[in-house]
């Protein structure tokens, strides 16, 4: 983190538009950097609406567009934001964009905003935001703060969607159910689907509860998490 | 750098300010949008409970948002009554939110019905509300002309145990079990959840297994909810 802000610091005079700098913005996050597997933040929403692929979607869609637009708003003000109320500003701005994109998600598609209850107004406790308000929006120009929050909303929906597919595949059978395209994965065809398109691949397979419980999603966090320091050393800690 | 006070307090307010104004305006624009989503979504759940007779080939998944509407204003009247079975005149039935009913005390509750009719039948469509194990559960229970024949039912939950207690919405097995029931036996609501298995195939339905208290809520839910109706069923029955 502190290499990556000292970088910033000394790359900061020749600021291009979208250069190499620009660009480790948006794909540090979502490999070494990634605020779910490598930060260990937002974990909680993560465990809470994975059960389906399609929900996991228009929350990480949702979440890119606060942690974009907070650290925009943030970084733009940040040389006249006293002291003092450092962090009470920081939340009113999250506070503000969660509840646009609240009532917007309200107008466009309210079978999904019914299911997503509660989650997104919590966007705002999300440690993501925050994290990213504190550790690089204060501290740097609008733009990159903008590519900055795009990077970690995609890192952080990155995973959302992985961790969604496995639980919604085992324990539903299906793909994108409750969207329009929603199709039958595994399992015998059941009426559960009111549009399923039919397929008998695997037809003995029993629907696993236990991946439809929040429990599942914490589990399979932990084995991406393995998998990802496996696959990239450098995120061991040695010391 | 230690700012003043005074600076502070204009640099607060004039944030507040900015939030509000910005807060405000989006929902004046969504307003119409989200009001009118949230009433198609509740239209639809009524109709679902008659999805069998809404007529050749139709699906209530299958309708566009105009047709819903459309269908709901020339196929449904809408009555609401009170506790002691009269018609409350000039207030439509989709006004009642049952949610602020249950504050009221219970003789004062208003309840809305649905009536809906096709080229052949006509269907009465109640509205209960109650509790499950975590949060709030709330169904809508469409019934045959002999007002004892379940037509259909929806339910809906708050918050109700993924892959547990939230089958009673998810898994249309479970609300399909009641249609053919019969509500009534000796004038009392019969119609029950029963764990472990139904016993009385002509009231009772399978409890889902590892959602009792949900399933008990369910029951529970049904008896009061539509014994409050059976005033109404007297009077229009005589």
């Amino acid at each position: 983190m502190a290499e990556i802000l000292d970088k910033v610091k000394t790359e900061e005079e020749k600021s291009t538009f979208f250069g190499p700098k620009e660009r480790r913005l948006l794909i540090d996050p979502l490999m070494d950097n990634n605020p779910v597997t490598v930060q260990i933040l937002g974990v909680c929403s993560s465990l809470a609406i994975t059960s389906l692929v399609y929900p996991s979607i228009v929350m990480a869609i949702s979440v890119t567009l606060v942690t974009a637009f907070s650290n925009y708003f943030t970084s733009l003000v940040r040389e006249y934001i006293p002291k003092q109320v450092r962090m009470i500003v920081q939340l009113v701005i999250i506070a503000t964009l969660v509840t646009i994109v609240e009532l917007a998600l309200k107008a466009l598609n309210f079978p999904i905003w019914k299911q997503l209850s509660v989650y997104i107004g919590l966007i705002i406790t999300n440690c993501i935001v925050m994290g990213r308000l504190e550790a690089y929006a204060m501290a740097n120009k609008p733009w990159r703060s903008f590519l900055d929050g795009i990077g970690n909303g995609l890192g952080y929906g990155a995973i959302l969607v992985i961790v969604a597919i496995i639980r919604e595949i085992l324990g539903k059978g299906t793909l994108f159910a409750g969207s329009p395209v929603e199709i039958k994965i595994i399992g015998p065809n059941t009426t559960y689907l009111i549009d399923t398109t039919t397929s008998n691949l695997f037809g003995w397979y029993a629907n696993n509860n236990l991946m439809v419980l929040p429990a599942a999603a914490l589990f399979i966090i932990g084995i991406l998490i393995w998998i990802h320091r496996t696959i990239n050393p450098k995120l061991v800690d040695i010391s | 750098m230690e700012s003043s006070n005074k600076y502070i307090i204009t640099f607060i307010i004039i944030m507040t300010v900015i939030a509000a104004v910005a807060l405000a305006g989006m929902r004046e624009i969504t307003m119409s949008a989200s009001t009118k989503n949230e009433e198609i979504f509740n239209k639809r759940s009524i109709l679902l409970t008659v999805n069998e007779y809404l007529g050749e080939g139709l699906s209530v998944a299958d309708l566009s948002d105009d047709q819903v509407l459309k269908m709901f204003k020339e196929q449904v009247e809408q009555v609401v009554i009170n506790q002691k079975g009269e018609v409350v005149p000039n207030i439509l039935a989709e006004k009642i939110d049952l949610a602020v009913e249950k504050k009221k005390a219970e003789s004062e509750r208003l309840l809305p019905l649905f009536v809906f009719k096709n080229d052949k039948e006509k269907f009465y469509i109640l509205s209960v509300r109650g509790s499950g194990l975590w949060d709030e559960i709330w169904g809508n229970i469409a019934v045959k002309s002999d007002l004892n024949t379940i037509a259909g039912v929806t339910f809906d939950h708050k918050g109700e145990t993924p892959g547990l207690g939230a089958e009673i919405k998810d898994n249309p097995s479970f609300p399909g079990q009641f249609v053919g029931k019969q509500m009534f036996k000796d004038g009392e609501v019969a119609i029950l959840v029963r764990k472990g298995g139904s016993q009385d195939k002509m009231y009772e339905v399978d409890g889902i297994s590892g959602a009792t208290i949900t399933g008990d809520g369910v029951s529970e839910m049904l008896q009061r909810g539509i014994s409050y109706y059976l005033p109404y069923f007297e009077t229009i029955q005589n």
